[in-house]
C-alpha cells in the first residue's frame, strides 16, 4: 500500500475527531511556539547587540577601574582600587601601537528641560575631543568639542538626535542654552542618529567637555565615585595586534600602579570581545531555559499524543480487525497508526510555527527589535514534532498492528 | 483438495472452564463446491471458519489450502491469503463507517496494491454486479441491511477470491431481504465460485449443495 493511501486515511480519522486532535496536540504546539518565539527574538537580539557592539567602534578598548561581565562583585576590593587618571591616558597615548586615546567621564541627568519641552534619564559623557571618532559619532550640524573647548573648560555640549527631536522639535537647537543641573550649556552641534537598542533610545546623549564635566559635576565620593570614575577609550593603530595592544596597556597600568607579580589587575580591560562574551553568557541561560521549557511541553505533548493513540487503537480494535481480515499485513497497520501519530504531531508543530513567528512579529512590532526565524528553526520545529510524533506513536502502532485478527473482530 | 483439515482442535478457556470449540474437524472441500455448516450456536462453526480463512490457527491438527500446509505460513503470507484467496462476508456486515460503499469494496484492493484507477473500475464492476450502482458513494450508515450486506459481499468478491467465507450472512436481515442475499450466493456458486456458508438455519443451509452438521465442535454425519 502505497503512502498515499495510508496519509488519505490518516487524514481522514482526525477530520472525524477535530477537537480531540487538536487538544492532543497543544503540548506540541505550546512547545514548538516557544521554541520558534525565543530563536526568534534571539536572533533578533543577536543582530541589535552584535550592531551595538560593532558601533562602539572596533578594536576599541575601554580601560576602567573595573572588568565588564556578570555575576558577584566584590566592591570592597574595587573600592579600594587606584582611581584611573589623566596622566594614565596620556602614559597610555605614548605606547608605541595606539593611535588615540580619549579619556571621559559619564553620569545621568535626570531631567533636562528647554522651555515647556524636557528629557529625563539623559547620558552625559564629559569628554575630549578624539571621542568623537573613537565612540564611532558623526556630526549632524554644527561642530563636536575641540581642543580650545578643552583648554577653557566651556560650558558647551553636543546633543544627540532624541534631544533635538524632545527639546527642539521646530526649531535650530545651535547656540540655545541648555540648564544643566543649574549651569548653563551652549549647543554647539547635534550627533548623527545611533538608532535604538531594544526599544531604548541610544540617542538620548549630551557632550560637554571633559574640563567643564571635572569642574562642574566632580563625582561624589563612595559608590558615585567609583560609578563615575574615568574610562579610558583607547584606539590601536591600524593593523596593530589587539593582545599585543592589551598587553601593552596591563604592563604599562601595573608598572604604573606598582603591583607585584604575583598580584591581580587592579584595574579592567575591556574590548568588544569581552561585551560579546557577556551576551553570549546571557543568552545561553536564555537557550538553556527555552531548551527545558520545550523539552519538557515536547515530553507533554508527546505523552498527549501516545495517549490519545492508545485510546484511538482500543477505539478502533474492530476496524483493524476488520482490515487484517481483508488483507493488511501487521506493517499496513503499523504505518497507518504510525503515520497518523506522525501527522498529528507534524499538524502540531505547524500551528506551534505559525503561533511563533506570529508572536515574534508581535514582539517586533511592539519592541522594534528586528525578530528573525531563520530557516532552520522552521525545519527544527517540524523536526523535532516528527521525532515525538514517531517516538510517542511507536508503541500504540505496533500495539495495533499485533492484534490478533479474530479478537479484533470479536471485540465490541 | 482445495481445503483438506486433519484433526483440529481449538479450545478456548472461559475462566477455570475450558471449553472445547472444535474437537478433531476433518474436512475436506473442493474447488467450486457450494456448502453450508450448520450447526446450533456454540457448535464450534464460526471458529471452524475463522481457522479455514486464516483468520485463527488451531491448537493442534493440520490445515492444508490448496496443497500448502497453513501452519508453515508467516504473518505476511497469511495477510496475503486472506487478501487474495479467502472473501469475508460477515454478521455484522463490518463496514467501515467513514468510508463509502466504493471505498469498503475498494479495500482488498488497496491492501493488493491496485491502483487507484484499478481499483474505482473494479470497485464500480461489483457494486453494479450487486445492483448497488447507484449507491457508489453512499455510507454504511445511509444503507438498509441488505444494501450493506450487498456491499459486503461486493467486497467479498474485490480480489477474485478462491473462497468465500459467509459468517451468518442473512443473520441480521428480514426473511425477504435474506432470501434476496442468498440468491446473489446462489448465482456466486452458479458462477462456478467456491462458497462455504455459516448458518444456524436450515432454510438458508438448503440452498447449498452439500451441508455438513457441526455439534459440540465435531462434524457429525447425516
Amino acid at each position: 500500500m502505497s503512502f498515499w493511501e495510508l496519509f488519505k486515511i490518516a487524514l481522514g480519522t482526525f477530520q472525524t475527531n477535530r477537537l480531540r486532535s487538536f487538544l492532543t496536540v497543544l503540548g506540541i504546539i505550546i512547545g514548538v511556539m516557544t521554541v520558534i518565539t525565543i530563536i526568534s527574538l534571539i536572533q533578533g537580539m543577536n543582530y541589535e547587540v552584535e550592531r551595538q557592539i560593532a558601533s562602539l567602534g572596533s578594536n576599541v578598548i575601554v580601560l576602567q577601574k573595573v572588568s565588564w561581565g556578570i555575576g558577584l562583585i566584590d566592591w570592597d576590593e574595587i573600592s579600594k582600587r587606584p582611581d584611573l587618571t589623566l596622566d594614565d591616558a596620556l602614559a597610555i597615548a605614548r605606547l608605541p601601537l595606539i593611535e588615540n586615546v580619549a579619556p571621559l567621564r559619564s553620569r545621568m541627568i535626570s531631567r533636562l528641560n528647554y522651555r515647556n519641552r524636557k528629557v529625563t534619564n539623559i547620558e552625559m559623557p564629559g569628554v575630549t575631543p578624539v571621542y568623537l571618532t573613537i565612540a564611532n559619532y558623526r556630526i549632524e550640524t554644527g561642530r563636536f568639542i575641540n581642543s580650545d573647548d578643552s583648554l577653557r573648560k566651556r560650558q558647551v555640549c553636543v546633543i544627540g538626535g532624541y534631544i533635538v527631536d524632545n527639546l527642539f522639535p521646530d526649531e535650530d537647537p545651535l547656540a540655545k542654552r541648555l540648564i544643566i543641573e543649574g549651569k548653563s550649556f551652549t549647543i554647539i552641534g547635534t550627533l548623527q542618529r545611533k538608532g535604538s537598542f531594544l526599544g531604548q533610545t541610544m540617542d538620548n546623549i549630551i557632550g560637554i567637555p571633559l574640563s567643564a564635566f571635572e569642574k562642574s559635576f566632580a563625582p561624589k565620593k563612595g559608590y558615585g565615585e567609583l560609578a563615575h570614575s574615568l574610562s579610558i577609550m583607547v584606539a590601536p593603530k591600524k593593523g596593530a595586534k589587539l593582545e599585543k595592544v592589551i598587553d601593552q596597556i596591563r604592563e604599562l597600568m601595573r608598572r604604573r600602579h606598582g603591583l607585584g607579580y604575583d598580584k591581580p589587575d587592579d584595574f579592567g580591560i575591556n574590548t568588544q570581545e569581552t561585551l560579546r562574551e557577556i551576551y553570549r553568557n546571557i543568552t545561553r541561560v536564555a537557550f538553556i531555559v527555552m531548551i527545558a521549557v520545550a523539552a519538557i511541553s515536547l515530553l507533554v505533548g508527546g505523552i498527549g499524543i501516545m495517549n490519545i493513540m492508545l485510546v484511538a487503537v482500543a477505539e478502533r480494535t474492530r476496524e483493524i480487525g476488520l482490515r487484517k481480515a481483508l488483507g493488511a499485513t501487521t506493517r499496513d497497520i503499523l504505518y497507518q497508526f504510525l503515520l497518523e501519530s506522525v501527522l498529528l504531531a507534524l499538524a502540531g508543530g505547524a500551528i506551534g510555527i505559525a503561533l511563533g513567528l506570529g508572536i515574534a512579529k508581535i514582539v517586533e512590532l511592539t519592541a522594534h527589535l528586528r525578530a528573525a526565524a531563520p530557516l532552520w528553526t522552521i525545519i527544527l520545529g517540524f523536526g523535532f514534532s516528527a521525532t515525538v510524533g514517531i517516538f510517542f506513536g511507536i508503541y500504540p502502532a505496533s500495539r495495533a498492528a499485533r492484534l490478533d485478527p479474530i479478537r479484533a473482530l470479536r471485540y465490541e | 483438495m482445495l481445503i483438506k483439515t486433519e484433526a483440529i482442535v481449538k479450545t478456548y478457556s472461559l475462566g477455570k472452564t475450558v471449553v472445547k470449540a472444535l474437537d478433531g474437524i476433518n474436512l475436506e472441500i473442493e474447488k467450486g463446491e457450494y456448502i453450508a455448516l450448520m450447526g446450533p450456536s456454540g457448535s464450534g462453526k464460526s471458529t471452524l471458519m475463522h481457522i479455514l480463512g486464516c483468520l485463527d490457527s488451531p491448537d493442534s491438527g493440520r490445515y492444508f489450502f490448496d496443497g500448502a500446509d497453513i501452519a508453515q505460513k508467516s504473518d505476511s503470507e497469511l495477510a496475503r491469503l486472506r487478501n487474495r484467496a479467502f472473501g469475508f462476508v460477515f454478521q455484522n456486515y463490518s463496514l467501515l463507517p467513514r468510508l463509502s460503499a466504493l471505498a469498503n469494496v475498494s479495500l482488498p484492493l488497496l491492501y493488493a496494491g491496485a491502483s487507484r484507477k484499478e481499483r474505482q473500475r473494479r470497485a464500480r464492476e461489483l457494486l453494479e454486479m450487486v445492483g448497488l450502482l447507484d449507491r457508489l458513494n453512499h455510507r454504511p450508515n445511509e444503507l438498509s441491511g441488505g444494501e450493506m450486506q450487498r456491499v459486503a459481499i461486493a467486497r467479498a468478491l474485490a480480489n477474485r477470491p478462491t473462497v468465500i467465507l459467509a459468517d451468518e450472512p442473512t443473520g441480521n436481515l428480514d426473511s425477504k431481504t435474506g432470501i434476496e442475499i442468498m440468491r446473489l450466493f446462489d448465482r456466486l456458486a452458479a458462477e462456478g465460485n467456491t462458497i462455504l456458508i455459516v448458518t444456524h438455519d436450515l432454510t438458508i443451509a438448503q440452498h447449498a449443495r452439500r451441508i455438513e452438521r457441526l455439534k459440540d465442535g465435531k462434524i457429525v454425519s447425516e
